[in-house]
């Protein structure tokens, strides 16, 4: 009884999301009516220009957010875990959790008003013409990284036993050495699951980018979107292929790299 | 000053950039519209001193269209929130009951989708939809239907868009309790003659409901201000607010109307927000309590890890 929901719940997940990548073998032009097996949807994508050109921005865009994000969240989760009791804890407790919460409107249309105030003073200042595309769309990526990697490294720095620590400074280490051979490699797994999680949000991500973006800064999402509106085309199709292939070999490395971490973690504990 | 040193990069950060932005987000949606770039006058200048205008809030007081469009983003999440939870409790109570090394794999099933991308899967929901689509075929294969349903672009589509986004957010907290509950009180109902539905209804179901009602808000929250799912999925007619804010911004260019639409739909949710964080809190203090107090046998210790 209990596995017919549960078989149940993960066809309904599963199901669209498989035919969507079978049907990308399909010869035929329209989504979703077989035509024999073909590769012709493949090399449709890979001599899209506009597509290729698309998918590369998104990739350095997600990258440079989420490498900032695991930097900034990292230092965030260290606060909330660690610094106890400080004035204005209550206020950075908020920012940080506002970016899981908000909604993704309000998140986009107020980091756009942000740019735009912040446009017209440089204009104003210093007589800087700045624009928006992929920076700012970057910028914005990697605030909402920061709120999810600060999670995960606070739920991991508030899971680690306080005695390894402890040992190494009763054994002379200072500080920094203690955080260095000590906390981080324990944390890395936290870090490496919040760079994934944040690049795979950038990379996801067509509302905040729609609205913080500008001409020269369209994001893959965004082309997608576009095309999505006039309806499905097997090229779309795939594409989520080779995006279904590229995250779980992604998910395989990172499960790998986890596994291997969260052994030692749990040896050494 | 070491400490100081960390606090200071994220601190500046999110005052710069979520601070600040909401900050402006209000003054505008106290603004006058103008013609020009950017596309209002700040409400507040050195040279004019006050020149904001309660206009846009008023509106969306009075204007059928934009209370409407709110009612209607309420109710949709509602219903959303409401259908996933339906289908998220059969699938938790699978996991939770499935042999100690299923359930890791068995969580990373459901929250894998999350890694094929949001509009892929939007798209495979266009493709199967469509009249000429897949789920058409079978209706119409199986003899229930004469002809093609208008699937695509109605309410029905939209539902189902949303609980295939949403649905793994409302398994993850359910799933999380049902491993935390004690299950010894279940069997101790069932020793005492209890029927299997009757231990879901009296006992497993009350147990689970602050995971039930966090399930229900990580859906809700997002949902009520869903712009893709209703702009690909969705009739024409379903003007939600993301929708409205998006058309306001993008199409008609009045930037302090669509501020306001967003400030109103977060005085809205700031209610359902402070729930959930304190369920959240009230969860994760309960996870880290000794497993002493949690349950009886060893491996309830380890139960909420599973999902770190």
């Amino acid at each position: 009884m209990r596995r017919i929901g549960l078989v149940l719940g993960l066809a309904f997940l599963w199901l669209p999301i498989l035919l969507l990548v079978g049907y990308a073998f399909s010869a035929d032009r329209i989504p979703f009516q077989w035509g024999g097996f073909s590769l012709r949807w493949f090399r449709a994508l890979a001599a899209n220009g506009r597509m290729l050109e698309a998918a590369w921005l998104s990739l350095r865009i997600a990258a440079g957010a989420a490498t900032l994000a695991v930097l900034l969240g990292g230092m965030a989760g260290w606060v909330l875990a660690r610094h106890g009791r400080f004035r204005g804890r209550a206020l950075f407790g908020a920012l940080a959790g506002a970016p899981l919460v908000l909604p993704e409107v309000v998140t986009g249309l107020s980091l756009l008003l942000l740019f735009v105030v912040l446009q017209g003073a440089a204009e104003a200042a210093f007589g800087w013409q700045l624009g928006r595309g992929a920076t700012t769309v970057l910028l914005a990526h990697a605030t909402l990284g920061l709120a999810y990697v600060a999670v995960v490294v606070q739920a991991r720095l508030a899971g680690l036993d306080p005695a390894l620590e402890e040992a190494a400074a009763d054994l002379g280490a200072a500080p920094f050495t203690v955080f260095r051979t000590v906390t981080l490699p324990l944390i890395a797994p936290a870090l490496v699951a919040g760079w994934l999680l944040a690049f795979t949000l950038s990379l996801d991500d067509v509302v905040v980018a729609s609205f913080v973006s500008g001409p020269a800064g369209t994001t893959l999402p965004m082309l997608v979107f576009s095309q999505l509106r006039v309806g499905l085309t097997p090229e779309i199709n795939a594409l989520a292929a080779v995006i279904l292939a590229l995250a779980g070999l992604l998910l395989g490395l990172a499960a790998v790299i986890l596994g291997r971490n969260g052994r030692g973690g749990a040896r050494a504990g | 000053m070491r400490r100081f040193l960390v606090l200071l990069p994220p601190f500046a950060w999110l005052l710069a950039l979520v601070a600040a932005p909401v900050a402006i987000l209000a003054g505008i949606a106290l603004s006058q519209g103008a013609p020009g770039v950017p596309p209002f006058l700040p409400p507040v200048s050195l040279a004019a001193g006050w020149q904001g205008t309660l206009e846009n809030i008023l509106t969306l007081v009075q204007d059928g269209y934009y209370a409407g469009s709110f009612l209607r983003s309420l109710v949709v999440a509602g219903v959303s929130a409401a259908l996933c939870l339906g289908l998220a409790y059969p699938v938790a109570l699978g996991i939770a009951a499935a042999r100690e090394g299923w359930r890791v794999p068995l969580l990373a099933m459901v929250l894998l989708p999350f890694w094929t991308g949001f509009l892929p899967r939007l798209g495979a929901w266009i493709g199967l939809l469509r009249d000429g689509g897949w789920v058409n075929g079978v209706l119409t294969g199986l003899g229930v239907t004469a002809g093609p349903l208008p699937l695509l672009y109605s309410d029905a589509a939209m539902y189902l868009g949303m609980v295939h986004a949403y649905l793994p957010f409302a398994v993850l907290p359910l799933t999380a309790t049902l491993l935390r509950r004690d299950l010894a009180v279940e069997e101790a109902a069932a020793d005492l003659g209890a029927s299997p539905w009757v231990v879901f209804r009296t006992v497993t179901l009350p147990l689970s409901l602050p995971g039930a009602a966090a399930a229900f808000l990580l859906v809700f929250i997002p949902a009520a201000g869903e712009f893709v799912i209703p702009e690909l999925l969705g009739p024409p007619e379903a003007l939600l607010v993301g929708r409205v804010l998006w058309a306001e911004f993008f199409q008609n260019r009045d930037w302090p109307l669509a501020a306001a639409l967003a400030v109103a739909l977060l005085v809205l949710l700031i209610a359902p927000i402070r729930l959930f964080q304190r369920l959240d809190e009230g969860g994760s203090r309960r996870g880290a309590s000794p497993p002493s107090r949690v349950g009886g046998t060893a491996a309830d210790g380890r139960r909420p890890g599973v999902l770190r």
